[in-house]
């Protein structure tokens, strides 16, 4: 069960190159991702259910685009993109991802052909998992799967708590109650779950979140 | 010729690329990524680095024409060429756009225009060659031959 959950992982890749979208993308589809590929980093971040000039609340369902109807938004597992890109480069597009709440747990590596540590280490401080030089080989993708596999942990992890406490107040505590006092005894262990869930909720974020702000991130390069 | 000689052919001649430095370890990483489902892969992307390229070298000629030469933009064109080359393994041009980038520092256009004749040069070398690689590609198949591997260690 939870195998097969695991191996679809959606890559989203951005890159105004079209030789080096085919490139990863084909890169990607070898490693068995699903892979959506744009030309630039507007394009990425319409894709992923963030207009630009719009905040994006935790909660609320995207915002609905102005040439469809219903804009779904398809899950998205990592974001590889080009560094040096026309408008939006690669780090814009990072710090967007990293200061949108509803993005900012999404990995993001970035690429460039050129290897400037100043650059790098920028890329690294904002967020990004990995920088890879280019040309990117099938070896630098092998460092995608863990980034991706731990977003995925976080989340179910998350949504389990949540779905458990769910189970508890179904789990019939007040089975041996008598039928008068049930009703107000429900209602009391209803308000005291609801208390209960936002805080773990923002203990889970806490945990998180020291691990955003420490780069540990690694730089992948191609031997000369 | 049979098969194994068009395909003895073939190896040779893709060995003497690597050998001058035409093409470099990236090339093997297209071969090694085309397979069934994508047997074309490669023609693909070298046409599209093709295309690519002679897009761009029109642009750095008509740049470098201008009577306010924008040396930003020819530095971004060839950064392009370079960013395409590399991705092929088109080693000789993307070594001839590394040079071309310190020359655009420099601000000479008769510089910059020596250093465009070398890159154009090299481009159509590069295309000559890999034209005719894919050449000789066409003739192992319809000999009814697959096409070798060259591992990256040989």
């Amino acid at each position: 069960m939870v195998m097969a959950e695991e191996s679809e992982f959606h890559v989203l890749a951005v890159d105004d190159s079209l030789l080096d979208r085919k490139l990863i993308e084909k890169l990607l589809r070898t490693s068995s991702y699903q892979v959506t590929t744009v030309d630039s980093g507007s394009k990425a971040l319409e894709f992923l259910g963030v207009h630009e000039d719009d905040s994006t609340s935790p909660d609320s369902s995207p915002s609905v685009s102005s040439s469809d109807g219903n804009h779904q938004v398809v899950e998205v597992d990592l974001v590889i993109t080009d560094y040096c890109m026309p408008g939006m480069t690669g780090y814009d597009l990072l710090k967007k991802i990293k200061e949108s709440s509803s993005l900012r747990n999404i990995p993001v590596v970035i690429m460039s052909s050129e290897n400037v540590p100043s650059r790098i280490s920028r890329c690294l401080e904002e967020g990004a998992e990995e920088f890879f030089l280019k040309p990117v080989r099938q070896s630098d993708l092998s460092r995608l799967k863990p980034h991706m596999m731990k977003t995925k942990l976080n989340d179910r992890t998350q949504r389990e708590e949540v779905m458990e406490e769910r189970g508890g107040e179904r789990c019939g505590r007040e089975i041996e109650i008598e039928p008068e006092a049930s009703q107000q005894h429900h209602q009391q262990q209803q308000l005291s779950s609801n208390n209960s869930a936002p805080k773990r909720k923002a203990m889970d974020e806490m945990a998180l979140s020291p691990d955003r702000t420490r780069p540990r991130a690694t730089i992948a390069s191609t031997t000369p | 010729m049979d098969v194994v000689q068009l395909q003895s052919r073939l190896s040779e001649y893709l060995k003497s690329l690597f050998n001058d430095g035409t093409l470099d370890g990236q090339f093997l990483q297209l071969q090694q990524l085309q397979d069934e489902s994508n047997p074309d892969f490669v023609v693909e992307v070298v046409t599209l680095f093709f295309s690519d390229s002679e897009k761009l070298l029109d642009d750095l000629s008509s740049s470098l024409e201008q009577p306010n030469v924008d040396f930003r933009k020819v530095d971004a064109y060839v950064h392009q060429l370079k960013g395409s080359s590399s991705s092929i393994g088109a080693q000789r041009v993307k070594n001839a756009c590394i040079a071309f980038r310190g020359l655009c520092e420099e601000q000479s256009i008769p510089a910059c225009l020596r250093c465009l004749q070398l890159v154009k040069q090299e481009y159509l070398y590069a295309k000559n060659k890999l034209e005719t690689l894919f050449k000789l590609e066409k003739q192992v198949v319809a000999a009814g031959g697959s096409i070798p591997s060259l591992d990256a260690g040989s």
